[in-house]
């Protein structure tokens, strides 16, 4: 046996634009143990729900993480809704449904520009946040915010999309479709990113399945759990199938977020084509008394709000369980064995968001 | 315009953001901002900066690490902080751990406010640090070695070292 010595990686890495402390244990260019820690990002911002009521919180909700920001209001506001009994509008459902699958279209591309810098593909990278300005173009018309919106609100929505405004909409998500699809072949056929994520970082299905793995990092390795079948906001009317590889590799979990990326299109689409006239907002009067478990599909995974009200202004508790989370165990797994100059590659293959797992 | 403004680097750091700040900045130095055409290139090697750029308010856990990049910038340095939570802790000011803005643990020129901190605002507030640093460059101030005790005396700051 060689001698074993421990490199740090992070919490200042060129790779990672979030704070991620991984000791990598070597032996000579093998890992063969990895220590995760957590904790440069903790805010404890669950504890300010005694501070704020429960209808401002859904801004410090929304700060959770400023990648899924947009999901992680509308959860909590699901939360709040299913306790007091609200049934919102149709179209406040169907609005928050598009303004998600944007949230998912614009992580998904900030994700794929990552991915590629961190195999030292610049040009790629480039290339997909140039794409990106795309949709949050499209966010900011239609919210006011870039990368947090702020739109969910207790009882619907803050703002609406003008019929005309949601056509070019989808007709400016079909005009670039096209280079998605350029984009997309890139990751999927071009020999040299296959030759650095293809059979690296093989996660089994089992694996993916007791270390409790969700989202893309699950449905590459062929577990097909997808929240959005569960039909909250408008999914339940939508067609839509989840996308799901076996390979367990890292190209699985990549070509899984860049198909992902045209059955978010199609959603919006439907979307469009479905959504009823009507108000998207209501009163609402009053304040949750009982508990909820609201669950969610963020471009991560399943995400948990768990959220406790005692009938006042202030709810008793907020507990959020975010994707990377779950996904650190797997994460851990997958780094045991692999060599030293994969885990950027790795470790973003999970799609770490640090802002969220820590909060 | 001497040859260090002409192409600064930065260093980014995460202090506690919600990430909001963060993926702006990286948008700055994609194709639609496009912070290159200033010559400003992000790199993640602290002795290669003149600029730090952090976002987000300090904890415990960061203290350190955002002590050591600073200490480790050679002079002269310039310190941006990108979003109300670097300037004041924003929405976050009353968590339990989190215990303010940067200037609390380092001296800092340039504040950006926003949330998120816009793109264009973030590249004002580099263009900004430029001036500050060639002020600097001028008369060779020479940042103070930054510690737990907090900063010497010699920064306008003083007064608000770690407690």
């Amino acid at each position: 046996m060689s001698k074993q010595i421990t490199i740090p990686f992070g919490p200042q890495h060129p790779v990672l634009p979030e704070p991620l402390h991984l000791d990598l244990v070597l032996e000579d260019e093998k890992v063969v143990d990895v220590i995760p820690t957590i904790g440069y990002v903790h805010r404890g911002l669950e504890k300010l729900v005694e501070k704020r009521e429960y209808t401002e919180y859904v801004f410090i909700a929304e700060r959770i993480c400023g990648i899924c920001s947009h999901i992680h209001g509308q959860t909590y506001v699901q939360g709040i809704e299913q306790i007091m009994g609200l049934e919102i509008p149709e179209r406040a459902q169907y609005l928050r449904t598009i303004w998600s699958e944007y949230s998912r279209l614009h992580s998904h591309l900030l994700w794929l520009g990552l991915f590629a810098d961190s195999m030292g593909f610049e040009s790629v990278f480039m290339n997909s946040w140039r794409l990106r300005e795309h949709i949050l173009d499209d966010l900011e018309a239609t919210t006011g915010g870039r990368v947090i919106q702020g739109v969910c609100k207790v009882g619907g929505v803050r703002r609406d999309i003008a019929p005309e405004k949601l056509d070019e909409m989808v007709k400016g998500l079909k005009g670039i479709e096209h280079e998605l699809q350029a984009l997309t072949n890139v990751f999927l056929h071009d020999s040299s990113i296959q030759h650095r994520l293809k059979g690296i970082g093989v996660l089994s299905n089992d694996d993916a399945y007791y270390l409790g793995a969700v989202g893309p990092t699950a449905r590459g390795s062929g577990v097909a759990i997808d929240l959005r079948e569960t039909g909250y906001a408008a999914y339940g009317k939508i067609n839509f199938k989840p996308v799901v590889e076996y390979d367990g590799d890292c190209y699985a979990r990549c070509a899984v977020r860049a198909k992902e990326m045209f059955t978010s299109i199609d959603i919006i689409e439907q979307c469009a084509k479905k959504i009823p006239d009507g108000p998207v907002d209501m009163k609402v009067t009053g304040a949750p008394d009982g508990e909820f478990l609201a669950r969610a599909e963020q471009p991560r995974g399943e995400v948990i709000h768990y959220i406790k009200g005692n009938g006042k202004k202030n709810l008793v508790r907020h507990r959020v369980r975010t994707p990377t989370f779950t996904n650190i165990p797997p994460l851990v797994t997958l780094l045991k064995g692999c060599d030293l100059a994969d885990v950027p590659v790795i470790v973003l293959s999970i799609d770490p968001c640090i802002g969220c797992a820590e909060r | 315009m001497t040859y260090l403004a002409k192409s600064p680097w930065i260093i980014h750091y995460d202090a506690s953001s919600c990430n909001g700040c963060d993926i702006e900045i990286l948008a700055c130095l994609t194709p639609m901002y496009d912070v290159e055409r200033f010559g400003i290139i992000n790199t993640g090697n602290p002795k290669h900066a003149d600029i730090f750029v952090v976002t987000g308010s300090i904890n415990e856990a960061n203290r350190e690490v955002i002590q050591n990049i600073y200490n480790q910038m050679s002079d002269p340095k310039v310190v941006v902080a990108v979003g109300i939570c670097a300037c004041s802790g924003g929405v976050f000011r009353e968590c339990y751990n989190v215990a303010g803005g940067i200037d609390k643990l380092i001296p800092v020129d340039v504040y950006v406010p926003g949330c998120a901190a816009r793109p264009e605002s973030i590249i004002d507030g580099i263009v900004t640090a430029l001036g500050v640093l060639e002020e600097k460059r001028n008369k060779h101030v020479s940042s103070p070695m930054v510690t737990d005790h907090g900063h010497t005396h010699r920064h306008r700051h003083a007064e608000g070292g770690a407690q």
